[in-house]
């Protein structure tokens, strides 16, 4: 049998509630990002470069697209002849079979997978990050401290620490505690939800934590507090880069501005370490003979006659002439007429917004419907609808169906499928 | 394009493009931002359904198979069928140079034999365009011809067409008469040097004249056969770039910075697939200025560009302004550098404040990694 010494298991099942309509019909890593790539890409692409070589990745919410995307694994190089990428999505086991229940549950579910490879250690990730991290320098910080659990972890501003699990560990980085969103965090430490485990103390874990009934079956809740109390060695990893979490609509939108600073706060230049993904199969991107374009990364297919400023142009955009883009998201394929004006506006894939619109000005009110979600200004298009001729839209707008009759939208108005308007 | 074997003749040796070509065969010059001129025939012949190809190739082919790979781009990296390069092996005195197209082809016979095709196409790659071959063959089917010829005929001053192959057709479009480099041209129907024919004919007529001692295919093949074989000529109506001098080379280049060029020559019948890279999109800072520009992915842009096509991974600093240039893949304009008319091969460095100025039918061109 062949023996592999670590394989990475990729939790991609997440709803991702809190990205709205982004992810109405994608499951989150399946979400573009940052102009040619999917969030996925980032997670495979450090699982390559680092030298991992067995990814099986953890489906169960609209996984359609990301399993067409990940395909055979060819654009990462993990279409291997020993490991490679596999999708797993939950299955029916003899007579039982049921959904992931939680983050642990996925992995128990997958036991056997990972049996096949006779790992010494196992790597588990989250599909919903942006970042560059060589994961073979934590196995090894793994294997010198023998730990029976090493936890990425990031240092972030004191006043933030109460949104994220708080590791707090002693100078040798031993963590002692565990604190899921504390009012009053001891530490800045904060859990980056990739972890390395000692295969067999994992699976040990995992098994007993299936027969507790009141476990939520989760990484956070369950396995580390339960680790954490039986003294097993837990150790935080320090991770100093970029990262960022994009779960939310006003973190991706940052994320994909993040790409836009000069000097870059996160360099995809970096030829040492590539971000792969599929490529779209388009000519270079054209720029016309009257445009500004400033601040802006743009991607192959475009076809730009208008004005693009601070904004993300995903392949195969058009933006018409005598338009202006000003802090936008523009995802694959989209088409924007001409004399239209965009400001603080995440466009969906393949929709169509006509001439002499405005869209994205006005005054600043939560969203209607989901203030939660849509309160940072920025206004969303759902994918392939249509924004007929004309239209005037506010801030925190969603336009989830296309606008036909109704030309203005109010700030923080929500056109859906189901409404009537 | 049913039961037909692709041969791409990437030994051309009649095209000469000073700098640019010292290196590498004709085939695998940069094109368009992104391509290599093979990139062109090769997806013509997949979106053809051609499924078998063999690339000949002369002996400077390294960074034609470095292009190509495996064939995966073109999704040519099958079990059965696929992409094969033919590359010359010493059998003969001249170690990898072979004697003439028929030597070339003779070589390939291997290769030409083993397949289960009816039909071989064969094509350079130097004539670009993007067409659908089905029509063609029906064409060939229909006029029950042995060898179709495909031309395009164009308006172009007399002593212009006197550096192409130029055929005399008949009302019913067979081929009377074929000259090579003409002195005086007496048609204007360009051959765009592809042939459709029965494999076996093929394969009949290389083994006999390379018992001759011939070597060239069109001057002692189809030229010696014009009235012992039915030879018809199709005429192509699209868009065709002819890349034979650095003249043509950068005009071609130019023109698609017209939308309705591009349109013809990457979408009307099919994708033009092309080696993939990777790079990251194309960022411009605050500083840049940027008018009627194709700009490939991985560029950095900080200063002026105007007129210009830029390959994949090129970086243009402030202060820098770039006109009606092609600027090949990574190369690096620092600072206040003034390029105008340029062609600059791969990774060249332009160093701060040079300046640089061609003109449009003398364009200058730098050879690859130079410091400039």
């Amino acid at each position: 049998m062949i023996k592999k010494e670590c394989i990475a298991m990729l939790l991609a099942g997440g709803q991702g509630n809190r990205l709205g309509i982004l992810t109405k019909d994608l499951a989150k890593p399946a979400v573009p990002f940052g102009g040619k790539y999917r969030i996925i890409d980032f997670t495979l692409s450090n699982c390559t470069n680092s030298g991992i070589d067995t990814v099986g990745v953890l489906t169960q919410y609209r996984p359609l697209k990301l399993n067409a995307y990940i395909g055979t694994g060819q654009p990462w190089d993990l279409d291997r002849v020993n490991g490679g990428v596999y999708i797993l999505p939950p299955y029916i086991k003899g007579k039982r079979g049921e959904w992931y229940k939680g983050t642990a549950n996925a992995i128990y579910q997958n036991i056997e997978f990972i049996e096949q490879y006779n790992p010494k250690y196992v790597l588990i990730l989250s599909g919903d990050h942006i970042y560059k991290m060589d994961y073979s320098k934590m196995i090894k910080y793994h294997i010198e401290k023998s730990a029976d659990c090493s936890i990425a972890v990031i240092n972030v501003p004191l006043k933030e620490a109460s949104r994220f699990g708080i590791m707090n560990a002693d100078e040798d980085n031993k963590i002692y505690e565990f604190e899921e969103k504390p009012k009053h965090p001891k530490s800045t430490k904060a859990s980056m939800g990739i972890y390395v485990f000692t295969w067999d103390i994992l699976k040990k874990y995992l098994n007993e934590d299936e027969l507790d009934a009141n476990s939520d079956k989760d990484f956070g809740k369950n396995i580390i507090p339960k680790m954490l109390k039986d003294n097993r060695s837990l150790y935080a990893y320090c991770f100093d880069g970029y990262w960022k979490d994009v779960g939310t609509i006003q973190s991706y939108f940052e994320a994909n501005m993040d790409l836009l600073e000069n000097p870059p706060v996160f360099d995809l230049y970096d030829i040492r370490w590539r971000i792969y993904g599929r490529n779209p199969i388009q000519t270079p991107h054209y720029i016309g003979c009257n445009c500004k374009i400033k601040r802006s990364i743009i991607t192959e297919g475009c076809e730009v006659l208008g004005d693009v400023y601070h904004s993300v142009l995903f392949s195969g955009v058009l933006v018409g002439e005598d338009s202006e883009i000003s802090d936008c998201v523009i995802m694959p394929n989209a088409k924007i007429g001409k004399n239209t004006k965009l400001s603080n506006v995440v466009v969906g894939e393949g929709a169509v917004i006509g001439d002499n619109c405005i869209i994205g000005y006005g005054d600043i009110k939560p969203n209607r419907l989901y203030p939660n979600i849509y309160s940072s200004g920025i206004t969303v298009i759902a994918s392939d609808i249509e924004i007929s001729e004309g239209s005037v839209i506010g801030k925190n707008v969603v336009v989830e169906k296309s606008n036909l009759d109704v030309k203005n939208l109010d700030s923080g108005e929500y056109l859906s499928e189901e409404e009537v308007s | 394009m049913k039961d037909t074997l692709g041969i791409i003749y990437a030994a051309e040796d009649d095209t000469q493009i000073r700098e640019l070509t010292k290196k590498r065969s004709i085939a695998a010059l940069p094109f368009g931002g992104r391509y290599r001129l093979v990139d062109f025939t090769l997806s013509n012949m997949v979106n053809s359904g051609i499924k078998n190809i063999g690339i000949i190739t002369q002996n400077n082919y390294a960074s034609l198979v470095d292009h190509i790979g495996t064939g995966k781009e073109w999704d040519l990296n099958r079990k059965r069928e696929g992409l094969n390069i033919l590359s010359p092996f010493a059998i003969h005195d001249s170690t990898g140079w072979y004697k003439g197209s028929i030597d070339a082809l003779h070589s390939a016979m291997g290769f030409i034999k083993k397949g289960n095709e009816k039909y071989v196409l064969i094509s350079g790659t130097h004539m670009l365009c993007n067409m659908n071959f089905n029509e063609y063959q029906n064409f060939h089917i229909e006029k029950g011809a042995d060898i179709t010829v495909i031309y395009k005929e164009d308006n172009i001053r007399k002593d212009k067409l006197k550096k192409y192959t130029l055929l005399q057709t008949d009302e019913d479009g067979r081929v009377r008469d074929i000259e090579v480099y003409p002195a005086i041209p007496k048609s204007n129907k360009i051959s765009m040097k592809m042939y459709l024919l029965e494999k076996e004919l093929l394969e009949y007529l290389i083994e006999e004249a390379s018992a001759r001692g011939y070597e060239d295919f069109v001057k002692d093949i189809i030229i010696k056969k014009i009235d012992k074989l039915k030879i018809y000529g199709y005429p192509y109506e699209g868009y065709l770039a002819r890349i034979d001098s650095i003249t043509t080379y950068y005009r071609f280049n130019m023109e698609l910075l017209k939308k309705e060029v591009r349109e013809e020559l990457f979408y009307r019948e099919g994708l033009i697939y092309t080696r993939i890279k990777d790079e990251v999109p194309a960022k411009y800072s605050d500083d840049a200025v940027v008018k009627n520009c194709l700009v490939a992915d991985g560029c950095i842009i900080e200063g002026e560009i105007e007129n210009c096509i830029l390959f994949r991974g090129v970086r243009i600093s402030k202060g820098a302004k770039i006109k009606n240039s092609i600027i090949f893949q990574e190369c690096e304009i620092e600072e206040n550098a003034v390029l105008d008319h340029v062609i600059l091969d791969k990774k060249v460095i332009v160093k701060r404040g040079r300046t640089l100025i061609g003109t449009e039918n003398y364009p200058v061109a730098i050879t690859k990694g130079e410091v400039i």
